[in-house]
């Protein structure tokens, strides 16, 4: 057996070791941050600490709303936001898709774009991914927001792929974040708020929008995650306009090539090889990827996002998803490619 | 600092804390397909497994939340919602902790009738009053095993038979039992990890056979479509260990926190306590002096952690709604106190927070 070679880490990244430090520290102070005794004032001090350094390491000047994680995160805002009506982005993750009752969608461009309406209702809550988790297109959420504003409307951002990678849409009014794609612990993630009055409160922890006992040592980790350097990022934009030259060489086709997609995702196309085929392929030469984001990996349905892109879905059966992260190395992508030859010309019957 | 909060939270087991270290590195996502995921989806898997055993529960399903509110919430909701039409009574005790009491009182947006029952001077509910009050118009019954505040233990399995003869559903609040009494027999119980030396950040809601909740929060489809997001193997690895511990240790924990509880007793014998004497978790002491100020007593006594009541209700500055409702005025809940022990709390640091505690009392009332 060859070493693991992990290329999912949009579906979760390995612990920086500051983060695991950082949470080891924070197993020590194990008080209830609302216990008035010095032991929870002492774990309260370092969870307001954390907070206000999640906030600075993204350039946030709101509010930070500890939550469980991106799905979480999501639910407080769908729940608690004073709008009117929803619109989710027609390739927005699970989280932003499922609602009670399904929410209308945005339309959607074949480069997997997002097209807003061209009358915005005041009073709409707009939930978008900014890095599409399955094909890494970048949405100009920025812009998006002045249009949204202008018109009376909410933007709620789902940032978990992105936070750490780009700038957030600071013109958001709502961004949702989930640690465990950034290097931190699974378990933590939050939603920023660029002005609490924007959001109804539930009572409890949180300001009153999230009850529950704080996490204080996973609110260690997620601000040591944010804090540690992001070098490893230029190195793997050059590693996959790599992998992708090999993967088209082979035979392969590239999901939304022509769009601003980040540099860590990129989505492939064997022709005429199933995704599932690929997998266990991957997997029995020991390389970790999957077919669409992880959560709905398990039940095999065609990804709605390659057909919110026009996708038929034959073709959309033939992709998978490959994802760099911040222990990845050049090494990991000569290993992929290999396989992916051995693959396409192993399998494919002509 | 002598920690006698065990009630708020407790601390990480060190096997506990071992087994998170180990889990740290298997970081693939357990939903993915891929061997990596396979491997984090055994840690989600042998704990659960290891919980289902501490709750003595061989059938029904555990769903893995982040902590015993979120578990309360999507119970009562949950259950509320799935009911027939004609059930729209949600039931509750006065005393019962806020993530209950608030989730039953917010079902009135949806079109239900909270009902609070009354405890009795000891915390105790009336079986009586309970009787009249659960019938065939309810919903659900939502009570808590051993009460946060007061540690009493309501009659639960007689609740239990009152609610199951009227055909209602019965969501029970175990977080402060679990591990040390036996599982109450409800439809669905919620519990959490790091009020047993887990970690912050994980709970579950076990279901019983046959019940199927709506989403309440949605996603990726996790946890049987009932719990959606990522679940993290090193808070479910943590939250198995301690399971795990509190089941083989239990008779030693019980009989270590016996003898803490016979010599506290002898300790504070001038303080009354508030709640049944009788129907007691041991590893709880709440008690009173006339005059005093508990507030500036836990200030005063530094070394010390005892809290007023629940951490999460500490910051309000309102007297906790628990004394209230078992009679307390408002000055005897001003002057109260809870003390929490347990596992690592040792004989010594009972003595010295007496004596400490005792100290500060009598300064109060000397400069009163």
């Amino acid at each position: 057996m060859t070493a693991r070679i992990y290329l999912d880490h949009a579906a979760t990244t390995p612990l920086l070791p500051q983060a695991r430090t950082a949470m080891l520290e924070g197993f020590a102070q194990w008080a209830n941050p609302s216990s008035p005794h010095a032991a929870g004032r002492a774990a309260r001090a370092l969870l307001e600490d954390a907070r206000g350094r999640i906030a600075r390491a993204l350039g946030w000047g709101g509010s930070v709303i500890l939550t469980s994680g991106a799905s979480d995160a999501i639910a407080v805002a769908l729940g608690r936001a004073k709008a009117a009506r929803l619109l989710a982005g027609e390739t927005a993750h699970d989280a932003g898709l499922r609602l009670v009752p399904a929410a209308p969608r945005l339309g959607g461009g074949a480069a997997g774009q997002v097209i807003l309406p061209d009358a915005i209702e005041a009073g709409t809550l707009f939930a978008i991914q900014q890095v599409n988790s399955e094909t890494g297109v970048i949405q100009p959420l920025d812009s998006f927001a002045e249009r949204i504003h202008a018109a009376g409307a909410l933007l709620l951002a789902d940032c978990s792929q992105s936070a750490g990678k780009l700038p957030l849409p600071q013109a958001a009014d709502l961004i949702a974040l989930s640690a465990h794609k950034l290097g931190g612990p699974i378990g933590i993630g939050a939603l920023l708020v660029r002005d609490l009055t924007l959001l109804r409160p539930a009572g409890g922890q949180e300001q009153g929008y999230r009850a529950g006992t704080e996490a204080m040592p996973l609110a260690l980790g997620f601000a040591a995650a944010l804090e540690a350097p992001r070098d490893w990022l230029r190195d793997v934009a050059e590693w996959r306009a790599r992998l992708e030259a090999g993967v088209k060489a082979a035979g392969g086709e590239i999901v939304a090539e022509r769009a601003p997609r980040l540099a860590t995702i990129g989505s492939y196309r064997m022709p005429g090889v199933s995704a599932q085929a690929q997998l266990i392929r991957f997997d029995m030469a020991g390389i970790a990827i999957s077919a669409g984001s992880a959560c709905s990996s398990g039940s095999l349905r065609p990804s709605h996002v390659l057909s919110a892109m026009g996708w038929g879905a034959g073709a959309t059966s033939e992709v998978v998803r490959v994802t760099m992260g911040h222990d990845s190395r050049a090494a990991d992508i000569d290993a992929f490619l290999a396989q992916w030859q051995a693959i396409a010309t192993g399998t494919r019957k002509t | 600092m002598i920690y006698l909060d065990y009630q708020a939270t407790t601390a990480l087991a060190p096997e506990v804390a071992a087994a998170m270290v180990a889990a740290m590195d298997h970081y693939g996502n357990p939903n993915s397909a891929h061997r990596l995921g396979r491997i984090a989806a055994a840690d989600v898997e042998l704990a659960r497994e290891r919980i289902m055993a501490a709750l003595g529960k061989s059938g029904g399903r555990l769903i893995f939340t982040s902590g015993a509110t979120e578990a309360l919430n999507i119970a009562i909701t949950g259950a509320a919602h799935i009911s027939s039409p004609q059930r729209r009574r949600v039931i509750t005790l006065a005393s019962e902790h806020h993530a209950v009491l608030d989730t039953v009182v917010a079902l009135r947006h949806d079109g239900f009738e909270p009902v609070i029952l009354p405890v009795d001077r000891d915390g105790l509910v009336d079986l009586d009053i309970a009787a009249a009050a659960i019938d065939e118009r309810a919903a659900l019954l939502a009570v808590m095993q051993v009460n946060n505040e007061i540690g009493v233990v309501q009659p639960i399995d007689a609740l239990i038979d009152i609610a199951r003869a009227s055909g209602v559903t019965v969501v029970c609040d175990a977080v402060q039992g679990f591990g040390k009494l036996p599982t109450p027999n409800g439809d669905l119980v919620a519990i959490t990890a790091h009020k047993m030396h887990g970690p912050k950040g994980v709970g579950a809601l076990w279901l019983r056979d046959g019940i199927d909740l709506p989403q309440l929060m949605h996603g990726g489809g996790q946890e049987q479509g009932i719990r959606p997001g990522t679940l993290s193997p090193m808070l479910c690895a943590g939250f198995g260990v301690a399971a795990q511990l509190a089941g083989d240790r239990r008779e030693m924990d019980l009989a270590h926190v016996e003898a803490l509880w016979a010599r506290a007793l002898h300790l504070f014998a001038d303080w009354e306590i508030n709640g049944s004497m009788q129907a007691r978790y041991h590893g709880n002491l709440n008690i009173r002096q006339p005059g005093i100020d508990a507030a500036r007593l836990i200030s005063d006594v530094r070394g010390v952690a005892v809290s007023l009541g629940s951490a999460c209700a500490s910051g309000s500055g309102k007297p906790s709604h628990v004394l209230k409702a078992i009679g307390l005025s408002d000055s005897e809940a001003r002057s109260s106190i809870r003390m929490g022990f347990g596992r690592y709390s040792t004989m010594d640091e009972i003595e010295e927070a007496a004596s400490l505690i005792n100290a500060a009392a009598e300064w109060q009332k000397v400069v009163a």
